[in-house]
């Protein structure tokens, strides 16, 4: 079989135009395609009681007109190249993204300079908005695991507004106004606050001249300060039961976790890959590639002897202290407490003695795959970009592969004692009744 | 920039498609067996899916753990389903890797031992999985809307079956499907990546050698009968926040020659920006949808044109009325030239980006030869998509849309239209 013979990882450029806009621009000449991605420092996080539930609604409102285009040809100017457009709010940031061809490319910074600087907000938009977001969060309810989701992370969170669910609470989205949603977006939207990326086949000189011209022009002001209360040491374990009609058992836990910026933040993500199998750092697609999951330590102790139908592991990227999760769903004639008392005696014995020499080189050899997988294409490569520097700085992406070699055994175990003391969880039960 | 594949076929009659594609060094195989749910025996619905639970829990000559941690240690990813039509498997994995996972990738699709003790955990599986769908609003209409569509048609059976037909599966009944069905010249398999043709055609060769099989009976899909008056069925479930709504009329066939007039009439439809028409309506101007869209699933047979919406329960009637109004207009005036240029210039631009990653061009050269479609047809399709004309658009859209003789199913906290 012959060596790989990929291209090489091409540099990334970087500069900041005078008003404070970032710009990280890397060439990928493979195929005929441009992906660019505008991401604002603001989420849920940054959201005040009464107005949960806003950066998500702006995002929404960033779509339905600017000062020289009109809702209605919004969405044409990007199908025009065959391309596809899309955007996200969680609880650090908030993104807008175009893949096309790349004859699109000026079109594409074009409408993301209107959509930084030019937002409409019409009220009469803004109003029926409000029934689509509406819409969207009872869709969610629909859903037993995203309810239990959100009702364990607002009670493993006493202070810290990443308890706040995204989509918002249903008072707030009920009762925010047009002029609440313009000033967030006045607030946040500016270009110190903002990173645009494009990745692709692209010159960068000739880019950087087309986000000269387009962006160049917005007014330049000061990047808002993000308040964020700080998360008091934990010292009770938590515990949340939802009781409703359905059909299937559902476990959750999220423990306290490091931030990705932590030390101890890789060394958990190679024990996430000894317990559930490795799931990468890409929250954009990684869900396309399963993690690969029938030796973990959870999935042979849960799935292989049919207590779970299922078993996930979670440890995302984020700018502060969120929450390593596990979920299982329950199989058919299993219990809640059978699925618990097997989840949390594995993570006992993971934390009293430690993984073993294999089970490192394992997820090293998972995590550098995901790597991988993580960048197959314009629109992940811009992606990842983009979401790293938005958090800490993309340097910190690029780095982790090669830091994967030097993470030690006892950084492993020592991350994995504090990450699962019985303090430090909180543990979500969904019962579902006839 | 097109595909070029490579296509060779076995002695045994396995069809081998190879890709290169060296912007990553990884690769995406996708191995078809073309049998699935369709294949179910009478009253044994979820066999194909009971099948496919249990391909990688042990085979002749590897156990469940080992594949395990064959596959496991190499950071691949190995996925495994069944549809109507086609049982997957699926693998993604670090070029240098290849040679250890594709012979475990089919392997497992050859010679599967189904362990006795493995039947019943994935068992269990599979019943949770109907149980999860049992309480999905989503789920529940899809599946009312497909048993009343196509009521005197096979495409009315589950595909993952009911929990009383995947009850009463034996060991011995997933032993019967896979030696029936899977057969050497049911197979195809794609793989695309950082690859040497040639060797990979060795190495999948080398895995598939001395398999010989008789061909496995011909099956072919009937037309479905029309439906001859309008159905609005109600699946109450009151615990739920929003209802599902899926409406839907019988399509066509992949190699129907209408199809590309379809697959363009369906873009403009529920597809173009933000939902095309049905979007416009429902979501943009009246705010009532968070999701609303039209899907076409043409293949073997005759599969349904759905559109599906999540809305309020108040909103109900007033969404089915705005779905009958948007797809009368379209049949009584057609989709406007501006419209259908724009589609078409949207789905032939969009092939480049489509086409990006391994797994995607190996999912779409499998599909175009499963239908004899050419395995140049990333090519063609840009010609093909521009000589569908406006008024073979508005042909297609009167042969397939029919708001009188519609079969809708409303899932959700929604009992019934009030009388």
């Amino acid at each position: 079989m012959p060596l790989s013979r990929s291209l090489p990882a091409a540099a990334v450029r970087e500069a900041t135009l005078d008003n404070g806009l970032k710009v990280l621009i890397q060439e990928v000449h493979t195929a005929p395609l441009a992906s660019v991605w505008c991401w604002y420092r603001v989420g849920s996080r940054d959201e005040a009681p009464g107005l949960t539930g806003i950066s998500h609604w702006c995002e929404h409102m960033n779509f339905k007109g600017t000062r020289n285009i009109p809702r209605d040809e919004m969405k044409g100017i990007i199908e025009r190249y065959g391309g596809s457009w899309n955007g996200y709010t969680w609880i650090d940031q908030t993104t807008y993204l175009e893949t096309a061809s790349t004859e699109a490319l000026d079109r594409m910074l074009f409408l993301e300079a209107e959509r930084m600087d030019a937002s409409l907000y019409d009220p009469a938009e803004c109003e029926s908005e409000r029934n689509v977001i509406i819409s969207e969060l009872k869709g969610g309810e629909n859903d037993p695991e995203q309810l239990l989701d959100h009702e364990l992370t607002t009670a493993a969170f006493a202070v810290h507004p990443y308890r706040q669910p995204t989509i918002g609470w249903l008072p707030d989205l009920e009762r925010m106004t047009r002029d609440d949603l313009y000033a967030h977006y006045r607030r946040y939207y500016v270009p110190s606050n903002a990173t645009l990326v494009i990745a692709g086949d692209v010159d960068p000189d000739d880019v950087l001249a087309r986000v000269e011209h387009h962006f160049g022009g917005i007014a330049a002001r000061p990047r808002p300060e993000r308040h964020t209360a700080i998360e008091p040491e934990v010292r009770a374990e938590r515990r949340v039961i939802l009781r409703r009609a359905g059909t299937t058992a559902y476990w959750r836990a999220g423990f306290h976790a490091p931030a990705l910026t932590d030390p101890a933040f890789l060394p958990l993500l190679c024990a996430d890959a000894v317990l559930t199998g490795a799931g990468g750092l890409n929250i954009w697609s990684g869900h396309k590639v399963p993690p690969p999951q029938r030796s973990a330590r959870l999935y042979r102790a849960l799935v292989d002897r049919g207590l779970a139908s299922s078993i996930a592991g979670s440890l995302l990227p984020t700018e502060q202290p969120f929450l390593y999760y596990v979920a299982a769903t329950v199989a058919e004639g299993r219990t809640l407490r059978e699925v618990e008392d097997v989840v949390l005696d594995e993570l006992g014995r993971i934390a009293r003695d430690g993984i073993t020499d294999g089970e490192l080189a394992k997820a090293r050899a998972q995590l550098r795959a995901r790597f991988v997988y993580d960048g197959d294409s314009v629109t992940d490569i811009a992606h990842q970009l983009g979401y790293f520097e938005t958090i800490a700085s993309w340097r910190v992406y690029h780095d982790l592969a090669g830091r994967l070699g030097d993470v030690t055994i006892d950084e492993v175990n020592d991350a994995v004692r504090r990450c699962f003391r019985p303090e430090n969880r909180t543990i979500g039960w969904f019962e579902p009744h006839e | 920039m097109p595909l070029f594949p490579n296509r060779h076929v076995l002695g045994n009659g396995a069809t081998i498609i190879t890709v290169e594609n060296h912007t990553t060094p990884s690769i995406g195989m996708l191995v078809g067996v073309r049998a699935g749910s369709y294949q179910d025996p009478p009253g044994a619905d979820g066999t194909a899916a009971l099948v496919a639970r249990l391909l990688d829990r042990g085979t002749a000559t590897r156990t469940a753990a080992s594949i395990a941690d064959e596959v496991d240690s190499r950071g691949a990813s190995l996925t495994i389903g069944a549809g109507r039509h086609q049982t997957s498997v699926s693998a993604i994995c670090l070029a240098d890797d290849l040679p250890a996972v594709a012979p475990i990738a089919l392997d497992i699709v050859r010679s599967p031992s189904f362990p006795a003790e493995e039947v019943e955990t994935r068992r269990a599986e599979l019943l949770t999985a109907i149980a999860q769908e049992e309480d999905d609003p989503a789920a529940r209409a899809t599946d009312a809307m497909m048993e009343a569509l196509y009521e005197k048609h096979p495409y009315k059976r589950r595909v993952r079956g009911t929990a009383a037909s995947v009850a009463r599966l034996s060991r011995a009944d997933l032993q019967a499907f896979h030696g029936n069905w899977f057969t050497p010249c049911a197979l195809t398999i794609v793989v695309a990546g950082d690859i040497d043709p040639a060797a990979v055609v060795d190495l999948v060769g080398s895995s598939l050698d001395a398999w010989t099989s008789a061909p496995p009976p011909s099956v072919t899909v009937p037309d479905a009968p029309l439906p001859g008056e309008r159905r609005l069925i109600a699946v109450p479930m009151m615990n739920k926040a929003q209802t599902d709504v899926a409406y839907g009329f019988v399509g066509l066939r992949r190699t129907d020659p209408d199809y590309y007039a379809a697959w363009v009439m369906n873009n403009a439809l529920g597809h173009f920006g933000l939902g095309g028409r049905l979007g416009e309506s429902i979501r943009e101007r009246q705010g009532m949808a968070y999701y609303v869209f039209s899907s076409l699933d043409a293949t073997f047979g005759p599969g349904p044109l759905t559109i599906r919406a999540g809305v309020a329960p108040a909103n109900v009637e007033r969404t089915l009325a705005s779905i009958d109004v948007e797809l009368t207009r379209i049949v009584v005036e057609g989709l406007t030239s501006t419209e259908v240029a724009e589609s078409k210039q949207y789905l032939a631009g969009s092939i480049p980006r489509q086409l990006e990653t391994n797994a995607a061009i190996a999912s779409f050269l499998m599909s175009a030869e499963l239908f004899g479609l050419g395995l140049d047809l990333d090519a063609r399709l840009p010609g093909i998509l521009a000589g569908v004309t406006d008024a073979q658009v508005h042909a297609v859209a009167r042969r397939l849309l029919h708001p009188p003789t519609a079969t809708i199913a409303v899932a959700g906290p929604w009992r019934g239209t009030t009388p």
